[in-house]
Formats: structure tokens, sequence, C-alpha cells
């Protein structure tokens, strides 16, 4: 996924661009408005997040010719304050989401998510795994004629698994990708969402191995 | 909110003053009517006196070396016109005495007509004294009228006069009055309506006040308005300020935690893993701390000036389980709206945001992986109750009604990140709505359920 990152504050900016281009994606940055018209111009983006405060005016000027220009890319807003009057005012302006700065980056990645399901066209994010077609923005598993909707947390571990096929993944990266750190699991919870993935994956020629003391890793046909 | 001690009231001290200027004025007005009277009718009897006197005088004359005197019957018919008082007379030529009461004295002193108040056979009497010269023999000789008469008739006049000027000064009295009292209420009438006006108020509302107003009230009128502006002023950096300080807590927490998310992706020694999961959490723990800290303390400050506005309790759930969808699946945890139409309350909708937010979070942190979390509005009578209902470990069955002080969290939350201050939070808004939570167990099944009630509007 292309992001665009409109955002003045530097080290909320770097952390943004470290974190999502962690999650694979790809992300540009822009620190004003001007700025983030020269990127808007030239390149199409899947997602645009925007700060509402920024040097050379209100993000919400930006919204509102956006909008105009009948620009399809969803927008999220960054607040800073936790105002209502705010809130009303972005969604109204057509923002698709919003969320308050400081935001945990968990949460911004789950309402990235639900605003390119709602808004991007399915297709634009197939993955092919051997015989199977995996949607991570619908969230499902196609493998032959059988569609599978598969819930949040299968859906990650299977998208940190297909970016990287052939990698291992050990058990304690793989439940920190998966659980906040403030529930308390045992590395035994990724076993059972592994177990998932292989029942769901049954019937295609991919598969989850797992690799003795070391963790486990998806192999490709 | 401290009480105004009252002290003296400005309508009873313009009525006191008014009154006691009547009062004044109605006893000078008693005494001026008497005086006045009493002047006239003592003029009125000197005047007959002196006439009286007057024609004896002229009706006498010295003919042929001889006083001849002649009392005309009108001189005294004159004086029983006034009255029934008694009238005595003298008449003295030279050193005689001519006739009359011989023991009514002459009036000293000069001129041709004297008067004189004295006493005469036990009674007070008005006297006068009229001499005229008479050549007898070529000799000048003093020939002088004393008259004088009782003063009962006078006497009763001025008493009927003084009991009408009694009268009347009371009437003046009980008229002004009746005006002072009208006066000092219109007097007030414009301090009332400001009164009332500002009073009539909602917390919120800190417009200056612009009705005209009478010129000695805009002074304070115009101070009020300062103030208020001053007020509006310092209510709106509270509210920017609890953001604000809410705000500089949390962003380097939220810069750490990221970082420290970034390098645990990067980091294998789980040694190192371990410890950075531990900072993770601390960070985690005194944010959510210092925002649920700020929250309250926006609820606390917000109760107090609580802003009321219709508000529908179903769309506001709505909204809120439509907003925290994605958190919520992010722990595979299904959040279902069960709601009613039409539970309007009035209320602060930002309280209310808040409360339901707080409930939710809890519930979502509790709730196993893949339960359900359940946002419910229903009408009951006159209330609107708000349910949040989970499939957690529930409440522990002691100390749950402890559960809304501040601070203090459950027996069985161990382990996991919170302040103790999502339930206080909720409580209060509720209180402040005129309203109650309410801290259960689910009836079937495990989980927790936390009820606000409202009153419906």
């Amino acid at each position: 996924m292309r992001y665009l990152l409109i955002e003045d504050n530097e080290h909320l900016a770097r952390a943004a661009l470290d974190r999502l281009s962690l999650d694979g994606h790809v992300v540009d940055h822009a620190n004003s408005l001007s700025s983030a018209a020269d990127f808007t111009a030239t390149t199409d983006y899947d997602l645009i997040l925007l700060d509402i405060m920024l040097p050379d005016g209100d993000g919400r000027t930006f919204l509102e010719t956006h909008r105009t220009h009948a620009d399809a890319t969803p927008v999220i807003v960054l607040t800073a304050r936790s105002e209502v009057s705010d809130r009303v005012g972005v969604l109204d302006l057509g923002a698709d989401d919003y969320i308050t700065k400081p935001f945990d980056f968990a949460e911004l990645e789950a309402r990235c998510r639900a605003v390119l399901r709602r808004r991007v066209g399915a297709a634009r994010n197939l993955k092919t795994l051997g015989r199977a077609q995996f949607d991570s923005l619908a969230g499902t598993l196609q493998i032959g004629d059988t569609i599978i909707t598969l819930r949040n947390r299968e859906l990650r571990l299977l998208e940190v698994f297909a970016n990287a096929p052939g990698q291992i993944f050990p058990k304690a990266k793989l439940l920190d990708r998966l659980f906040s750190y403030d529930e308390e699991v045992s590395e035994n919870a990724i076993e059972v969402y592994v177990a998932r993935l292989r029942r769901h994956l049954r019937g295609s020629d991919v598969v989850i191995e797992t690799v003795r003391g070391l963790g486990y890793r998806l192999t490709l046909p | 909110m401290t009480m105004v001690t009252a002290k003296g009231s400005i309508q009873r001290r313009l009525m006191v003053s008014l009154l006691a200027g009547a009062a004044l004025l109605a006893v000078a007005l008693f005494f001026i009517v008497q005086s006045l009277a009493r002047q006239l009718a003592e003029e009125s009897q000197d005047n007959i006196l002196l006439a009286s006197a007057t024609s004896i005088l002229d009706a006498s004359a010295v003919r042929q070396g001889e006083l001849v005197l002649d009392l005309p019957y009108s001189a005294f018919s004159m004086l029983g016109n006034l009255s029934d008082d008694r009238v005595f007379y003298a008449v003295r030529f030279g050193a005689d005495f001519i006739t009359g009461y011989s023991d009514l004295e002459d009036v000293r002193g000069l001129g041709e007509a004297r008067f004189e108040t004295r006493d005469y056979l036990d009674e007070p009497v008005r006297v006068v004294a009229l001499s005229r010269l008479l050549s007898i023999s070529g000799r000048p000789t003093k020939l002088t009228v004393i008259i004088a008469q009782t003063r009962n008739g006078q006497r009763e006049t001025l008493e009927r006069i003084s009991s009408i000027a009694a009268t009347i000064g009371l009437g003046f009295f009980l008229a002004a009055a009746g005006l002072a009292a009208l006066a000092s209420r219109s007097a007030i009438r414009p301090l009332e309506r400001l009164a009332v006006s500002v009073g009539r108020r909602g917390p919120q509302d800190l417009r200056p006040v612009a009705a005209p107003v009478p010129s000695e009230m805009v002074t304070l009128v115009a101070a009020l308005n300062r103030f208020m502006e001053r007020l509006k002023v310092s209510l709106a950096r509270s509210e920017e300020f609890i953001a604000e300080a809410a705000h500089r807590v949390r962003t380097p927490l939220a810069t750490v935690r990221t970082q420290a998310d970034i390098t645990l992706r990067r980091v294998d020694k789980e040694e190192n893993r371990a410890a950075l999961r531990e900072m993770i959490r601390a960070i985690d723990e005194s944010s959510r701390a210092a925002g649920q800290l700020l929250d309250h303390a926006m609820v606390t400050f917000r109760s107090d000036n609580l802003e009321h506005s219709a508000l529908d309790v179903g769309q506001l759930a709505a909204e809120m389980v439509d907003r925290l969808h994605p958190l919520a699946e992010l722990r595979d945890i299904d959040l279902v709206l069960d709601s009613t139409s039409g539970a309007m309350i009035s209320g602060d909708t930002i309280l209310i945001q808040n409360a339901l937010r707080n409930l939710l979070d809890n519930a979502i942190k509790f709730s196993p992986a893949e339960g359900t979390v359940v946002v419910s509005v229903r009408r009951l009578e006159n209330q609107v109750l708000l349910g949040v209902q989970d499939q957690g470990k529930g409440f522990p069955a002691e100390g749950r009604d402890r559960l809304t002080r501040r601070f203090a969290r459950g027996s069985n939350a161990e382990g996991i990140i919170g302040s103790g201050l999502g339930l206080t939070i909720a409580n209060e808004v509720a209180l402040a709505h005129g309203g109650g939570v309410e801290i259960a167990n689910n009836r079937k099944g495990p989980g927790a359920c936390v009820t606000l009630s409202f009153p419906s509007a």
C-alpha cells in the first residue's frame, strides 16, 4: 500500500515512517500543505494521513480541495485534541476517519485497514499464494471455489507470513505482532492461530512449517 | 456553591427613607395647618374685638363739656356672632371709671389699640384696649374702651381644625406610603429583571448583557459583562489546558512507545525483548493513566458547568460502536449494538461519550479473544439505560460497591493495564446527569454488565 503522510512534527513523522514501512507499506512524507500538493499531483496514493495543524495552513483546507477535486483517496485525519467540534468538522469535510494524537500504531493500523477495506477495491490487494488467493483487505482466502473469511488475528498472522515467504518467524515475535502488550498470553496462543491457518490452508499447496526450536515459516510450492 | 449573605435590602431602605420623609412632612403639615388656623382665629377675634371697641368709641362724644357715652347694641352683638363666649367690658375716661367691670384692667403699652391674652375670672380671655383723646373744657382727656372675650369658641374651632389637619396629615402619609412602595418597587425592577435574565441563563451562556438598563446600572452591568468575558476566557483556558496537558504528557510517551515497538521488531535476543515488552507495558500504563486522569479532570470540570442539550443516546452509542470497531477487531471481539430509537435525554454529549468510551475500553480489555461485547440502549419508564456487557471474568463478588471510587480496581484485574478510573468517570458522568450506575455480572453466562441510567428528556 502506498501512503502519504502529511505531518510537520519530525519525531512523529519519522516514527510513523519507520513503523508503517515495517508493515510493508511505502510511505511518502510531506511536511507542509504545498509539498503535499506536489506529491498528490504526481502520485496516486491508497491512503492519506493528514495532520490538521500545518505550518502553511489548516489541514481542513487540504481536505476540502481534495474532496472538490473528486479525489477518491481515503483520508484519515490526525487530530491533536479530542475536541468534538474538530471531529465532527473533519468527518463533515469528508475525512474517512480520525485518530487522536498521540496514538498507538496498532490503532492506526486497525483504522487504516478498516478505511481501506471500505474504500479500496478488493482486487488491488490480492496476493497469490500458490493455488490460494489471499485478500488481506477483505480478509478472505480463496482456494478453488471456497472463500474463507479470516478473523482479524488469523488475517494479520497470514499477512506476516505472506509478506515474507520462507522466512522463519520465532513464536515470540509473532506473539508481539498479534497481541497487545497488556494481554497475558503464553506462546501456546500462537500455536492455536497457526493451527487454524493450517486448517484454512488445507486444500491449497501452501504449508506453514514448524521449524523445530526456531519458529514457523510459510513455504510456497 | 457558597450562599450569598443578604445584608439589608435596597427596596426596604428606599421604602424606609421615603416613609420617614413622608411622616416628617405629615407632622410638619399638621403643625403648620394648626398654627395657621390659630393665627387666623386670633386675628379674626382681634378684628371683631377692635371693631366692637371702635364702634363704642365712635358712639361717644363730648357735648357741652360733658361726656356722652352710648353703648351701641351692635358693639356686643357682633361679638356674639363669632361664638357664645362671654364678653366683659370697661370704659375709663382719664382717671375715672365710667362703666362696665371695674376690675377689668387696661392693657399696658403704647399705641391706640393694644391686645393681650390674660386670665380673667379664672378663664383665659383676649383683651383689646382702644384709646382716644377727647377734649373736655379745653383739656385733652383719654377715653379708653377695654373689651375682653373668653376663648372657648376659638378653642373649639382650633380643636376642629386640628382634627381635620391630623386627618389630612394621616391621609397624606398613607398616600405617600403607597407611592413610596410603588416607587421603590419600580426603582428595583430593572435590577430584578437583570437578576432573572442572568439567573435563567444556561451555564455555558456567557454572552454579555445587551438589554438596555437604567443609567445607574450601567457600571454594574459593564462590570458584570467584563467579568463574564474573563470567565469565558478562563473556562476556555481550563478546557484547553486539560486537553493540552494530556497532549503534552502523552506525546513524548507515544514517541518512546513507537521507538520501543520498532526496536522490538528488530531485536532477537529474548532477554532484550522481555525488557522492551516490560517497557512498553509501563509506557502504555502511564499513557493510559494520564489520559484517564485528564478525562477525569475534564469530567469533574464539565460536571460543574454541565451543558444540557437534547441528545439521542441510541445515536451516540451507534457512533461510538462504529468508532471502536477497528479496536475491538484487533482482539477479534465482536462489538454489537442493541439499541432502541427515541432514547432522548438532556445532557452533555462529550461527557456521555467519555463515559461510554471508558466502559467500552474496559469491556474490550477484559473480554476474552473472540468474545462479544454488547452495547445496549433501552428505555424504561422515564429512564434511558445505557448498558455495556462483556464476557470476561466479571466483577469479584466482594467490594463491588467500592469500584466506582478513584483508583479502585477489581481484585481479579491483575495483569491487565488500568488505572481504576474508568468506572469512576462513568459514575460521575451518570451522577452529574441525575442518573446512576449499576455494576453487576451477567445473569446468563460469565462477564460484567455495567449500566448507566439517565432521566429521559
